[in-house]
Parts: C-alpha cells; sequence; structure tokens
C-alpha cells in the first residue's frame, strides 16, 4: 500500500517513449529478439549458401536476397530504390487498411449487439456461422463475378475475412463481460442504454482488440491471395509475377517485406489497443498491489 | 426505534430453482422484517439461500409467491434504493476511483454537476481513498477496492445498502480493519443496513438483529437482538454478553448444518461412516 507513483510527473508522448525505450534497453528482450533473427538468418545461410543442402539450395540464400534488396542497380529490376517495390507495398496496404476498416466499422456494432441481445443473436449468428467456415480462396470467384476491376473484389475478400473474426470475437468479448458488472449497474439505475455504452463497450474491449490483431492478420492473408490470383499490383501479385517469370530473389524479397509490413500493422493495432485499454495496461505493469 | 415502521418486510417468500421435474425449494415462506436505521445481519449455514435472499431484496429475482416491500411499496426491480455491494467487487475496471463513485449518479443525473464532484470528492476522503480518486481498481488493494465500492454505494443515498459477504476474500487483518471502518460508518450516520455473512462474529459485533436463517430451504430460524453497548469496538467479542450470543447461535448454526448431511444423525455418525466408506 505504498504511495508511490502517486506523485511526481508520469512523463508524456515522446517523453515517454524515449524512457519506455530506454528501459527496455535494460531487459534482455530486444538482445534476444536480435540474436533470434541472427540465429535464424545464420541458420538459412547454412543450409543454402555454404553447406547447399537440399531442398533449400532451390531457393534464393539471404545474402543474395539481401544484396539485391540493397542493390542500387537490382538485377532483377526490384529493389528498395525502385519505385515499383513502393507501389507494391502502398497499393496492399491501402487495400489491407479500407478492407480492415470496413470489418472493423461493420463487425464490431454487430459483435456488440449479438452479445447483448439474445434475440439479435438468435437471428444473427446462425447465418454467420454458415458463412464463416468458408475458406476465403471459395470466395474469389464470386467476388470476381460480383465485382469488375481488381480492386474491388480484392477488398471485398480482405473485409470479408476479418470481419467474421471481428465480429465473433467482439460477440465473445460482450459474453465474458462479468455478470456482476451487470447488476452493478442495475442497481446504480442506469437504463439500457447506458449499460450499452458504459458496460458493454468498455467490457468488451480486450477480447475486441484481440480480435483486432487476428483480423488484420487475415485481411493481410486473404488480400495477398486475391491478389496472387487477381491483381495488377501489390505484394501478392508482386510474389506470384516474379514466380511467373523465376524471379525467385524479388520473391523472397516480397515475402519477407510482406511479413514486415504485417508485423508492423498488428503491432499499430496492438498499441491501438494498450492506448484505449490503459487502465489494463497499468494494471498489468504495477502487479498485485 | 422499535416503533418507526419497517423499511423493508420480506412476507411469506418463496423461491424455487430448476426444471419443472426437479424443482428445488431454496427459500421457503420468509418472513423478515428490516428495521429502519438499524443494521441487520443475515447468517446462515453455507449454501442455505443467502445469495438468493439477496437477489430477492435487491429486486434482481422475483419471488414465487408472497411479498417484498420496501417502504410500504413492493420491490419491482433493481434499484439505487436497494444498493447491493457485492462478494466480490464489482467496481468498473474500466474507470477510475472517482468514476466509479460518480458512476451511479452521473447516469441518473439526480445530482447536479458541480455538486457531485464536492459530494463525490469528499466521500472518497471519508474511505481514505484521496490519493487514489485516479487510481483504476487494479490499482488498488483487496481491502481499498471494498472502500471504493462502498464509496459507490454510499453516494447514492440508498433507502437500505444491502452487503452480500462485503469482506470476504480478504486476509485476516485487512477483514479486521474494514469491520473496524465499517463499524464507526455505521454508528456516525443512521442508515438502514442488511449485512449478509457467513462469519457469525462478524455478524455480533456490526449487528443490531442477527436473524439466523435455517437449512436449505431456507426460513428464518431466530431473530436475535444484539444489545451490546453502542460505539462498538472488536474487543467487546471477547465479553460474556458477546460470547452467549455467539454459543446460541453456534448452536442453531450446527444443528442445521447438520441437516444437510441427510439421514445422518449426528456429526460423529458422519464421521464414522465416512470413514467406513469404500
Amino acid at each position: 500500500m505504498s504511495n508511490q507513483g502517486v506523485s511526481g510527473h508520469a512523463p508524456t508522448g515522446f517523453q515517454y517513449f524515449l524512457y519506455k525505450t530506454w528501459k527496455s534497453l535494460k531487459t534482455p528482450m530486444p538482445y534476444l529478439a536480435f540474436a533470434g533473427i541472427g540465429l535464424w538468418l545464420l541458420t538459412y545461410f547454412l543450409l543454402n549458401e555454404y553447406w547447399k543442402i537440399f531442398p533449400f539450395f532451390k531457393i534464393p540464400g539471404p545474402v543474395e536476397v539481401i544484396t539485391e534488396w540493397l542493390s542500387r542497380d537490382p538485377i532483377w529490376g526490384t529493389s528498395l530504390f525502385t519505385e515499383d517495390y513502393y507501389i507494391n507495398i502502398w497499393v496492399s496496404c491501402r487495400r489491407v487498411i479500407i478492407g480492415f476498416a470496413l470489418a472493423t466499422v461493420l463487425g464490431v456494432p454487430l459483435g456488440l449487439f449479438m452479445g447483448w441481445s439474445k434475440k439479435f443473436k438468435d437471428y444473427t449468428f446462425p447465418v454467420l456461422e454458415t458463412l464463416r467456415p468458408i475458406p476465403i480462396l471459395a470466395w474469389v470467384p464470386l467476388a470476381i463475378v460480383m465485382f469488375s476491376g481488381f480492386e474491388t473484389p480484392i477488398i471485398y475478400l480482405a473485409t470479408l475475412a476479418s470481419f467474421f473474426v471481428t465480429a465473433l470475437n467482439t460477440m465473445l468479448g460482450v459474453e465474458s463481460i462479468d455478470e456482476s458488472y451487470f447488476r452493478a449497474a442495475g442497481c446504480l439505475g442506469s437504463k439500457k442504454r447506458h449499460v450499452f455504452i458504459n458496460v458493454v463497450v468498455p467490457g468488451s474491449l480486450p477480447f475486441i482488440f484481440t480480435g483486432l490483431q487476428i483480423s488484420i492478420g487475415v485481411a493481410w492473408f486473404s488480400l495477398v491471395a486475391a491478389e496472387m490470383i487477381s491483381g495488377d499490383y501489390g505484394l501478392g501479385y508482386m510474389i506470384m509475377a516474379s514466380y511467373m517469370v523465376n524471379k525467385y530473389t524479388t520473391m523472397v524479397m516480397a515475402m519477407l517485406t510482406l511479413g514486415l509490413v504485417g508485423w508492423i500493422t498488428s503491432a499499430m493495432v496492438r498499441a491501438a489497443g494498450n492506448r484505449m485499454m490503459r487502465w489494463r495496461a497499468k494494471a498489468l505493469g504495477q502487479g498485485g498491489v | 426505534m422499535a416503533d418507526a415502521p419497517d423499511m423493508m418486510q420480506v412476507n411469506n417468500v418463496s423461491k424455487a430453482f430448476g426444471e419443472d421435474w426437479e424443482r428445488e425449494m431454496v427459500i421457503e415462506n420468509l418472513s423478515l422484517k428490516i428495521r429502519r436505521n438499524q443494521l441487520t445481519a443475515i447468517v446462515g449455514p453455507s449454501g442455505c439461500g443467502k445469495s438468493t435472499v439477496v437477489n430477492l431484496l435487491a429486486g434482481f429475482e422475483k419471488p414465487d409467491s408472497g411479498q417484498i416491500l420496501l417502504d410500504g411499496r413492493p420491490v419491482t426491480g433493481p434499484s439505487k434504493d436497494t444498493l447491493v455491494v457485492f462478494q466480490e467487487t464489482a467496481l468498473m475496471p474500466w474507470l477510475t476511483t472517482y468514476q466509479n463513485v460518480t458512476f451511479g449518479p452521473k447516469l441518473r443525473g439526480d445530482i447536479p454537476r458541480d455538486q457531485l464532484k464536492e459530494a463525490a470528492d469528499s466521500i472518497i476522503e471519508t474511505v481514505g481513498l484521496k490519493e487514489f480518486r485516479d487510481k483504476y481498481p487494479l490499482q488498488l488493494s483487496g481491502g481499498m477496492q471494498r472502500r471504493a465500492e462502498l464509496a459507490r454505494a454510499l453516494i447514492n443515498q440508498p433507502l437500505v445498502m444491502i452487503m452480500d459477504e462485503p469482506f470476504r476474500g480478504l486476509d485476516a487483518m485487512t477483514r479486521q480493519l474494514m469491520q473496524e471502518f465499517y463499524m464507526r460508518l455505521c454508528e456516525q450516520e443512521a442508515r438502514t443496513n442488511v449485512f449478509v455473512t457467513s462469519e457469525l462474529e462478524e455478524a455480533i459485533i456490526l449487528a443490531d438483529s442477527l436473524v439466523v436463517l435455517s437449512n436449505r430451504p431456507a426460513t428464518v430460524r431466530e431473530v436475535v437482538q444484539i444489545d451490546l453497548p453502542r460505539p462498538r469496538n472488536l474487543e467487546m467479542l471477547s465479553s460474556s454478553q458477546a460470547y452467549e450470543y455467539k454459543r446460541h447461535a453456534m448452536e442453531m448454526l450446527h444443528e442445521e448444518a447438520l441437516k444437510s448431511f441427510k439421514g445422518v444423525g449426528s456429526s460423529s455418525d458422519f464421521l464414522e461412516s465416512y470413514s467406513r466408506r469404500p
């Protein structure tokens, strides 16, 4: 029951970021992360370029890929210094952002109402559960028939995939809220809409953000699948197009780029979640008082 | 005080749960008076239906038969007039202490904004959480959480405050401190309290009248008036008067508890048959 932390100024904004970064340098986390990546690259290098073991030697090795990636004059035409690399990243990012945003805007309210109202759930849940297990690849022909061009069907597929995840997680989030909060709110004289805004929404946030992290991953997954089948630009298209013309180095580069970009987007969702649920992060930070 | 009309009246209330073919009576013909500005403690053997009594008093559940009156009018549903302080803390984890305390009045809009801030700050100070006004529940210790919960209830000025084993799960030391704190709180301001607990000593030291429930289906076994002098302190528990209350209530509770070992005459019989189990 110490009073520490009660007085004194908490750093904000950039200062807080610097403080956190400085703190994390004193933990093994960043070093282990670098060691992990280093070890993976080393294994990749040994199998592929040093010992040349079957079947690894069939794909371009790390030295080859990184050299190409950083080259001002890439052999296969794409690197950090060419414009089409960034166009592909941007096109994919834009599609994922639109799809993810649409899915969130539609999925979160749907999930909230489904968790909140038994009647509404009885209406909607069977439909959702029938459509949800259909793999996103099975939707591809339908999307192409429904929408013309490249952009709309791809965004449609990304939206669809992450919509199901978001709606389901949000619904489970509402159902996970402890009954005692509803009872307390009832005692304190909350009307139904008050309960919705003050208990249902904040109470399901932890689940919603778990769902959103999965859902942005799913959005990338379905986007790339769609881009590989029908596309003009984008990282998925880049992978498929380089494969078709045997530019394996570019293909691996696109794969790694996809991994990095995907990682950054889910980190952003995580950060947004932590920001909106500071009541939770602080609690974890302090441990049991 | 005894001639003032009762704050709550429970008349012949019964409640059963379960499917039609295996309905189990949890409460049968329970009649009870909650006296104005007194603390009524309810004790009973474990599993006798104390929580159901709380749910009925608070309006979370409706009786199958019988009637519950609050200040002469039937209880129709949960409201701020029969406020419950819950077993496990039900503070909203996403709200700070201050936001939790002002939660009820803010939603109902029955206290003007400027007065609310004053009232909330003063009540938070009363429960000793001034420095933790802007902390989240998970940053508070168990005892602090219970005090915050008390503050959240008190600010609404309920007609009846129902405490459902409010100090359960606290360590012995904190529990004692909370009992003393609560005792003083009750003595400072006249308030009608119902205090449900499974701890007999806690009930005796806090209560004006002690309601002993029977085993399931629960009904009132006896109401004991506790005439220990006020202001009270925990040392009074070692007085001969308190001891006498305790012995008497213990006897009743023991008898009732034994009934749940169906077909077993006494505890020694039970132990014997237990030791001979296959």
